[in-house]
């Protein structure tokens, strides 16, 4: 196995290169240098793994004496033991000295980082890039570097991806953040690594890089749904993406908003008293302007999706209402 | 050093009709007896049916592993949550914690300073019961109430979970926190006060000062455990917002504060260990263990720098970085005094009269397993490489490596040590040797594979995986198999040996430490005369006696 690690050394070195015995791709800027302060590390192991273990195994063996055979007389060695604790001591601040830029160098983004904004909630990841577009892979151009802005709407979530050696925890009530370069096309692993429940193993995602000019096109289409799906299929992607589902259940239990179960053409009674039938007009101005009209019970906590629900988006998302029988 | 003596010209009595065990009998002589060895036999007993049950636990979730979904074992994704948090839960909190300053610590300690029992006997066996209450509450709690957060009881989960038990399961922890801290407490005391005639700091055996340094951490920081769970308890009662977000709170102090203890924690379970590994090098090398100096102070250096690292477990948290720098600086320094040890290990065997039993077989384990254990912590300490590394399998082998290696390995070690001691009689030298190889062996066939999964990136706690990692999952679990045959084996092989082996001389090993000075079974009062301490590690009045198979001092 050590001749097979030696041969995949000598491969490590070289950006973008494909999954070997210890590692995944090498799809990221940072991912050689990483591999190269794991195997700077290993080998020290290696060295000194089998140095002991070996010296243990011949000492046990040539040294192996009689029951009634005289004690043996103790040793002392001063220049030893001054070796044994300066030789790891100096080895452990070349260790330290690599793993500190190591991380400085993949924990300081560019400036002109692409910004890709990442929300974690029970069992899934949802990306939004900067023009509103939300899709639940996270899809990156090649060759650019792309910050993370992270944040959890439950408990903590952790972002890994192996193929870029980049992991960060998702943390509720703050952002965090990760950056990262790919420098493959191709498709590669998300792991949420942060234990976060029943389906905690199958919070899985992928992270897709697109060749050079693929993810503009990529995104005008990602961007444009109604052009692919019928609108009640867009209206229930849309609901699913935006984080419509966490305050509105579909199966009648309340939660922080209303139910969306039957909820075209309900009676609705208003927090100041009136009220009135759920139609177009008021579930446009609810989505635009939230405080307007709160249905009794209810308090004003929901933020608006002024320009980030286009026309269009509303319109499916009307259209998905009708069928919530 | 002989030239000190004068009053040891005798050869030690050797089966004493009149023994800890034979002293009293019935139930009750056992329930209520403030004699240390038998505190530390129940211990054993105890600890040990923890180890079984967490085992088991283990052997479900790595026969679950064997495929992706729900297995051969039709397992959901909440029992294996709950399992995994079971399995973990009873192996740090009630066999690795206790296992050793319980069992061996209480059974060797007083007779190893030639002291007639521990400082305050009813208090250690009040830290007994306490033990027993806390175990059953904790089992209890945590199996009804459903608990599903993993051992680490991380916020904002541990606050949000349905699981309700958690208030309840975090109670047990307590408990368990203060018969840990009485334990601490009273071994202190002991070693300060109760040292025989002879018996200066730096005469103690290095067993002695592992469980110092133990004891030490032991009253430090299980406090800081007992707050942070009194903590989580007001959060999920009375909702005031200290860890949870939504409240105001912050999540990742929780974790500051859970590993501000786990980590020294880490140190109370494997300083004991070294403390074991420390004995049985040079007993049985029969040659003054090298550097004992080094070794002393590396045990209280190691208990000293523990405290300092706890930020090591939060570097992809959003920590600061200069706390992570920081951390990770200070982290590196624990790698020296570990190395030194076993460096002063390997010396002490050079050159000695080495006698190749099975204590020495379990020691070589713990060697192995630890230098793997400790060098995969160098790649964990280097922060660039733990981003990648941390919450994968690559973590969960290196924490088994040196945890289960650490606790495991020494345990075996000591029991196979001082069992002719405990119990007055042999077990199989033979079986005792396979034990040893086949728990070696196991142990390296279920983690390894652990190592290259995770940096393959296989993340922990993970109820199913992608296709790729089945072949290392496969792996993992034969050599668990493996393993668990391996343990049993060995315990096995103790049990028949204390009821049916042959009797064992009062020195079968020729240990300079006072525990053999005494007969095999020790007397009730352990010493009819309080002995006079010499250097622990100086054979040279030893020598073997065959019609005993055991070895007499003979001084003049």
């Amino acid at each position: 196995m050590n001749t097979l690690a030696f041969s995949l050394l000598t491969q490590a070195v070289t950006a973008g290169s494909e999954a070997t015995y210890w590692f995944p791709p090498q799809a990221s800027t940072t991912a050689a240098d990483i591999d190269w302060i794991y195997y700077f590390i290993y080998w020290i192991s290696v060295f000194f793994t089998v140095l002991i273990i070996a010296a243990g195994l011949w000492f046990m063996i040539k040294f192996r004496s009689k029951k009634n055979a005289p004690p043996a007389a103790a040793g002392h060695n001063t220049a030893l033991e001054v070796t044994w604790t300066v030789v790891p001591a100096i080895l452990c601040v070349f260790i330290f000295y690599f793993g500190l830029t190591g991380y400085m160098d993949t924990h300081t983004p560019p400036a002109d980082s692409y910004v890709v904004n990442v929300t974690g909630v029970k069992w899934a990841w949802s990306f939004t890039y900067p023009d509103g577009t939300v899709s639940d892979t996270l899809h990156v151009p090649v060759n650019r570097p792309v910050r993370l802005v992270m944040s959890s709407e439950d408990v903590i979530h952790s972002l890994f991806i192996p193929a870029f050696r980049t992991k960060q925890d998702v943390v509720p009530g703050r952002y965090t953040e990760e950056w990262f370069e790919a420098n493959q096309v191709g498709e590669f692993d998300i792991f949420c690594t942060e234990y976060c429940g029943t389906k905690h193993s199958e919070m899985l995602s992928k992270v897709v890089v697109h060749a050079e000019g693929d993810f503009t096109k990529w995104l005008a289409q990602a961007g444009n749904i109604h052009e692919r799906m019928s609108p009640v299929e867009a209206g229930e992607l849309l609901v699913k993406q935006r984080g419509c589902l966490q305050c509105h259940s579909l199966d009648g239990s309340p939660a922080t908003g209303p139910t969306w179960k039957g909820i075209w053409g309900r009676n609705e009674k208003l927090a100041d008293g009136s009220s009135l039938t759920v139609d177009e007009n008021y579930v446009r101005t609810s989505i635009l302007q939230p405080q307007a009209q709160v249905v009794a019970g209810y308090g004003p906590v929901m933020p608006t999706f002024q320009g980030k629900l286009k026309d269009r988006d509303i319109t499916a998302i009307i259209e998905y209402f009708k069928t919530l029988k | 050093m002989s030239s000190l003596d004068t009053t040891m010209g005798h050869s030690a009595p050797s089966h004493a009709e009149d023994n800890y065990l034979t002293h009293a009998h019935g139930i009750k002589s056992w329930l209520l007896t403030l004699d240390h060895k038998r505190i530390g036999v129940m211990y054993l007993c105890s600890t040990v049916g923890a180890l079984m049950l967490g085992g088991v636990f283990a052997l479900l979730l790595r026969t679950k592993l064997l495929t992706p979904g729900p297995g051969i074992l039709d397992m959901s994704h909440d029992t294996y949550n709950r399992m995994f948090t079971l399995h973990g839960a009873i192996m740090v909190f009630l066999f690795i914690i206790p296992a050793i300053p319980g069992a061996l610590g209480n059974f060797v300690l007083p007779i190893m300073l030639g002291a007639k029992d521990v400082a305050f006997p009813k208090l250690n066996l009040a830290s007994y019961y306490l033990w027993v209450f806390g175990a059953v509450f904790f089992v209890t709690a945590m199996v009804a109430g459903s608990i599903d957060t993993g051992w680490t009881f991380y916020t904002p989960y541990s606050v949000t979970t349905p699981a309700n038990g958690v208030i309840w399961a975090t109670m047990g922890v307590f408990i368990l926190g203060f018969s840990s801290i009485f334990t601490g407490l009273n071994f202190i005391v002991t070693i300060h006060k109760l040292r025989a005639e002879g018996m200066t700091w730096f005469r103690m055996p290095l067993f002695l000062w592992a469980i110092y340094s133990t004891s030490v951490i032991q009253v430090l920081a299980t406090p800081v455990l007992a707050i942070t769970v009194l903590l989580l308890t007001v959060e999920r009662t009375l909702h005031v917002g200290i860890f949870d977000p939504s409240l105001g709170g912050d999540p990742v102090l929780f974790q500051h504060f859970f590993w501000f203890y786990s980590h020294p924690a880490v140190y109370i379970m494997i300083l004991p260990g070294f403390g074991i590994i420390s004995e049985i090098v040079g007993v049985h090398s029969r040659k003054h263990v090298f550097g004992y100096r080094f070794i002393a102070f590396s045990s209280l250096a190691i208990a000293l720098l523990g405290f300092l690292v706890w930020g090591h477990h939060l570097f992809t948290s959003g920590q600061s970085a200069l706390a992570s720098v920081i951390f990770s600086a200070i982290t590196f320094t624990i790698a020296i005094p570990s190395a030194i040890k076993i460096f002063n290990w390997l010396a002490t065997m050079y050159k000695s009269s080495l006698q190749l039993t099975t204590p020495m077989w379990y020691a070589f384990g713990f060697i192995v397993l630890f230098v793997i254990g400790g060098l995969t912590g160098l790649f964990l300490a280097a922060m660039a490489v733990d981003i990648h590394l941390h919450d994968t399998y690559f973590v969960v082998a290196h924490f088994h490596y040196v945890m289960v290696g650490g606790t495991l390995l020494a345990l075996f070690g000591g029991l196979y040590h001082w069992w002719p001691k405990m119990f007055g009689r042999m077990y199989n030298e033979m079986w005792g040797k396979v034990g040893a190889v086949l728990v070696t062996i196991g142990f390296n066939v279920t983690f390894f594979p652990q190592f290259v999964m995770g940096t393959r990136g296989m993340p922990r706690r993970y109820f199913t995986y992608l296709p790729e990692f089945q072949a290392f999952h496969i792996a993992s679990t034969l050599g668990a198999y493996l393993l668990g045959f391996g343990i049993v084996l060995a315990f096995a092989n103790l049990a028949i040996g204390a009821f049916r082996g042959r009797k064992a001389s009062a020195n079968p090993w020729g240990g300079a430490t006072l525990e053999w000075e005494c007969s095999s079974p020790p007397p009730h009062d352990n010493f009819a005369v309080t002995p006079t301490a010499h250097d622990p590690y100086d054979f040279a009045h030893l020598s073997y006696d065959e019609k005993t198979d055991g070895y007499v001092a003979r001084r003049s």
